[in-house]
């Protein structure tokens, strides 16, 4: 499938949650790849496990959570052994993190340009003049006036902030930006504005991307790859048009049908009757069966394994050979 | 059962809210807890001993009917007082006092927390200023000698008195910490849907706040019934009390009184002693339970053993 | 050319013009004093709104947050008191409204549905605590074995089956798209004419949204029962709505049928808001031009339109002169100099 050698290879990662009741998996079986340069869109609702699976990958897991099985490989290296000193070394300069609310993540009582030059010192020496240039140079990328470098996070507008999320996870122009909903905070015009500002950095930087989010219209038109997440699963994954043009689980199918649309015709739409489940008691057999509208009797027993059609892979009985 | 389970953080917190009614999840908080059990376990023994008094103490804790200073022996389990009291009928019936006086200061104490605390959450603005340094003003004070004056110039000495001086010295503390719930309270989406359902503001303190705190006021209680066992020791011992009275700060009192320990009779300070500290240790124990509550960083984190 | 409803799962509103609509505001105003004690900064958060809801119709007010759609909605829940202007409740006004008996029953015509799945309900108490206490309050007249019945013929309408079983239950046993229909639930208790609904979907995920918003569809169908659907979410705003309220920093900017403002925007925020809406069934789009990301400015704002600072077509006028609602074409008005 991927001709050069990946960029990040996830295999088999299961991450669990300690909890009274015994171990909660978050994250059961996970495994994709991503090229150098491609930008990968998760997709899921609450509890589908997106948000840890970056975690996990950015190694930012702490207790209760923890990773349990499996590989998380980033140019070649496997992630999971590493310690808190090698982790630094790859740290922000290789890949680097943009988290969800900016608010939350960007101190507030210190400038922009104080927590930029923390991000740098944090991983690397470099003399104070250069480091301030390179701040100057950042900001400009995402398109804030580097005036703003003294300027406190509450003094900017809520695009603004995630702008200076990203400029800071760009100081290194690492290869690999890993984003957690970094629009959700934003309204739809400031959305759609850092859309384009993400796509346009990609094009001229060259980073690979892992863009976490619960809405599929948004990454519609920015990823080339897009995975559905479902109970800590993934239920369908390949390449964004397709998936778009033709959803093949019936989960897929279900969360595309929840987006009415503000052109073309009205039409009624159904949603997905029930809720996600509890990852405590997942349900056996295939996680979606209790809510899925193409159940088969074995849906109920079997898990589904991965089975592949038109350059997708679909966890579905539906899909199976010779189906 | 439907547990939302969201991501990060949120999968712990999510595992921790408050569940079912307001007893239930008492009763729960306080089950799931061995040093919660372990405390309630000594509290219903000392209820028990104040309980069943009569039946439990041999003799009549009055009754100078012994010589007095006899040793510890099989019919006088404690020995005997300077006047020829049986002193283990005297700790056995004292303990009605001391838990009485425990339990009803406490629960006083709490009712004015409570209510100077979600009063001023609740008016907010000047009432509240007003308030916040009344509360202040009482915090600062320093118990000891406000307890000692307040019980000095008191025309009576009686377990009223006492009672009236623990609450006065008392209720501030829990005062803070309740108007810091209250306020957070506030703003929650399903106080604001009873007001524009249309209930009446009491209704809204009384059966909507009030219950989503019980949690924090328990604890507040637990907390203000370890200040009463100790500081009604306090007072009773240094003579403030009525000294006719059966508790076990007054047993304290005159076994200082009549110098115990030098006329060979430690057992007789020791035993009443040693009730004070299990009492409140007793309260403090059940506290375990409820202090998780309002600290979820208290709350035990399992690490996975690998 | 307005755009033909295929299937309609709303009919279509017989817009009251007979009777006295439910609500009509008459220059509504909120402001709100900011910065402290001795600072005389006032927050615009309405302005001189002019509102009409009629019996049977799906208003849906659209806006970022900052354009003050949730102020109105407290403003119509008497959670606020109006700094000007005036709220007609049929004709008559609200503020007018004193004795308890009739603040309960305006209460019980126009209840609000709240945006918070997890914060509406009181966790310590069963499902049926609201409900409950909904129906003593506004329908006293119930005995209790009544009273247990209409409960749960209310329940059944929002689509929680059993209703006893969900009755018994403790919030938490719920999930969000279940405690918004309870969120429903004590609204239907009181036999409303009009809920406010204030962001009802916006928390929940997205695919039990359509759920909800096919529940309120459903119960204007059904119980004749009108809404003001508050949103920032314009998809979903045109899913249920008759028609369309766009607000912007605390003024109406747009107001007319649905498929009308869809098919024609006049005022450039409303064009703005939907170039800007993503659609995963549209083909890819070109890239819209770089927008001047800024919050809309509410404190002191002054006279002007408030929108001219990212307004492409402002002119002169539009820094000194506020535009007034004008109507452009039938029943569809925008406040704008500019629009044709």
């Amino acid at each position: 499938m991927i001709a050069t050698r990946p960029l990040l290879e996830v295999k088999d990662l299961v991450v669990e949650y300690a909890s009274e009741s015994g171990p909660v998996r978050a994250v059961d079986r996970v495994s994709l790849e991503l090229a150098p340069g491609q930008f990968l869109g998760i997709v899921g609702e609450s509890g589908c496990g997106k948000s840890t699976l970056l975690f996990a990958i950015a190694r930012l897991l702490s207790p209760p959570a923890e990773i349990v099985s499996g590989e998380v490989r980033f140019e070649g290296n496997d992630m999971v052994s590493l310690d808190d000193a090698e982790l630094r070394h790859v740290r922000w300069r290789r890949y680097s993190v943009v988290m969800q609310s900016a608010m939350n993540a960007l101190n507030p009582v210190m400038t922009v340009g104080a927590q930029l030059r923390d991000a740098i010192e944090a991983h690397e020496d470099m003399p104070v003049r250069k480091m301030r240039a390179r701040s100057e140079e950042v900001m400009r990328l995402v398109g804030i006036d580097p005036i703003h470098l003294k300027s406190y996070p509450h003094q900017l507008s809520g695009g603004m902030r995630q702008r200076a999320m990203i400029a800071m996870a760009l100081v290194f122009t690492p290869d690999l930006v890993i984003m957690d909903e970094p629009t959700s905070a934003l309204d739809v015009v400031a959305q759609r504005s850092l859309m384009l500002q993400i796509k346009e950095l990609q094009r001229k930087i060259g980073f690979a991307a892992i863009f976490v989010t619960h809405d599929m219209s948004l990454v519609s038109h920015f990823s080339d790859r897009l995975a559905v997440m479902y109970a800590g699963q993934v239920m369908e994954i390949g390449p964004t048009r397709t998936l778009f043009t033709n959803p093949k689980h019936p989960y897929s199918v279900g969360l595309l049908g929840s987006f009415p649309s503000i052109r073309g015709a009205l039409q009624p739409l159904q949603g997905i009757p029930g809720a996600p489940p509890d990852l405590a008691h997942p349900p056996a057999g295939c996680r979606f069966h209790p809510r899925c509208p193409k159940v088969m009797p074995h849906c109920k027993t079997i898990e589904p394994p991965f089975f592949e059609r038109d350059e997708v892979l679909i966890r579905c009985h539906l899909y199976a050979d010779g189906a | 059962m439907a547990v939302p389970i969201i991501a990060g953080q949120d999968v712990i917190e999510a595992l921790a809210e408050p569940r079912a009614g307001v007893l239930r999840s008492l009763v729960s908080n306080l089950a799931s807890n061995r040093k919660a059990l372990a405390g309630a376990a000594l509290l219903g023994v000392f209820t028990l001993i104040a309980v069943f008094a009569p039946l439990i103490a041999p003799y009549d804790p009055h009754a100078l009917l012994f010589d007095p200073i006899l040793r510890p022996s099989l019919q006088h389990l404690l020995g005997t007082t300077q006047n020829g009291q049986d002193i283990f009928s005297q700790l056995v019936w004292s303990t009605r006092e001391s838990l009485a006086l425990a339990v009803i200061a406490g629960v006083i104490a709490t009712t004015v927390s409570v209510l100077v605390g979600v009063t001023a959450a609740y008016l907010g603005g000047f009432w509240d200023h007003v308030l916040n340094l009344f509360t202040d003003v009482f915090l600062v004070i320093p118990t000891l000698p406000l307890m000692i004056v307040i019980a000095a110039y008191a025309s009576n000495r009686g377990v009223a008195v006492l009672i009236a001086v623990i609450v006065v010295t008392g209720w501030s503390y829990g005062a803070r910490q309740l108007r810091s719930q209250a306020l957070a309270l506030r703003n929650r989406e399903f106080l604001e849907a009873a007001r524009v359902r249309g209930e009446r503001s009491l209704y809204i303190i009384a059966f909507e706040v009030l219950p989503n705190m019980t949690s924090l006021i328990v604890a507040i209680f637990l907390g203000a019934a370890v200040y009463a066992v100790l500081a009604a020791a306090v007072l009773q011992f240094i003579g403030l009390g009525d000294s006719s009275d059966l508790s076990w700060g007054t047993m304290l009192y005159w076994a200082e009184h009549n110098g115990a320990l030098l006329a060979g009779s430690p057992q007789w300070i020791l035993a009443p002693g040693l009730c004070i500290a299990l009492l409140g240790g007793a309260f403090a124990l059940i506290n375990y339970a409820f202090d998780e509550i309002g600290n979820p960083a208290l709350r035990p984190m399992k690490k996975k053993a690998r | 050319m307005a755009l033909e409803r295929e299937a309609p799962i709303v009919e279509p509103a017989a817009v009251g013009a007979q009777a006295e609509p439910i609500i009509r505001t008459v220059g509504l105003t909120r402001h709100f004093h900011v910065g402290g004690q001795f600072s005389r900064r006032t927050l615009h958060a309405v302005d001189d709104v002019n509102l009409t809801i009629g019996a049977n119709e799906i208003v849906a007010l659209v806006g970022e947050s900052g354009s003050g759609k949730s102020t109105v909605a407290r403003l119509l829940a008497r959670v606020y008191k109006p700094t000007r202007g005036q709220i007609l409740y049929r004709g008559r006004t609200v503020a007018a409204v004193r004795s308890r008996k009739a603040r309960l029953d305006y209460a019980a015509r126009v209840p609000m549905v709240f945006q918070d799945p997890y914060g509406s309900l009181s966790p310590v108490y069963r499902v049926s605590h609201g409900v409950m206490r909904a129906l003593k309050l506004h329908r006293p007249e119930l005995s209790a074995k009544a009273r247990d019945q209409e409960a749960q013929r209310i329940l059944s309408s929002v689509g929680l089956t059993p209703p006893r079983e969900f009755l018994d239950k403790y919030p938490f046993e719920l999930s969000g798209g279940q405690r918004q229909r309870i969120g429903f639930a004590h609204a239907l208790a009181c036999r409303p004419e009009l809920i406010l609904a204030d962001e009802p979907v916006s928390m929940l995920d997205v695919s039990v949204r359509i759920g909800v918003l096919n529940l309120m569809a459903e119960l204007r169908r059904k119980e004749g029962i009108s809404f003001l659907y508050i949103t920032h979410d314009i998809a979903s705003a045109r899913y249920v709505a008759d028609r369309l309220v766009v607000m912007y920093a605390g003024q109406i900017a747009e107001s007319g049928p649905t498929e009308d403002v869809l098919a024609h925007p006049k005022h450039p925020y409303t064009q703005l808001l939907l170039s800007a809406v993503p659609d995963p069934r549209a083909p890819v789009s070109l890239p819209a031009a770089s927008e001047v990301a800024e919050p809309p400015r509410v404190i002191d704002p002054g006279e002007g339109c408030r929108f001219r600072f990212r307004c492409p077509y402002a002119i002169e006028r539009c820094s000194v002169e506020t535009p007034l609602l004008r109507q452009l074409r039938p029943a569809h008005e925008a406040a704008c100099h500019v629009a044709k």
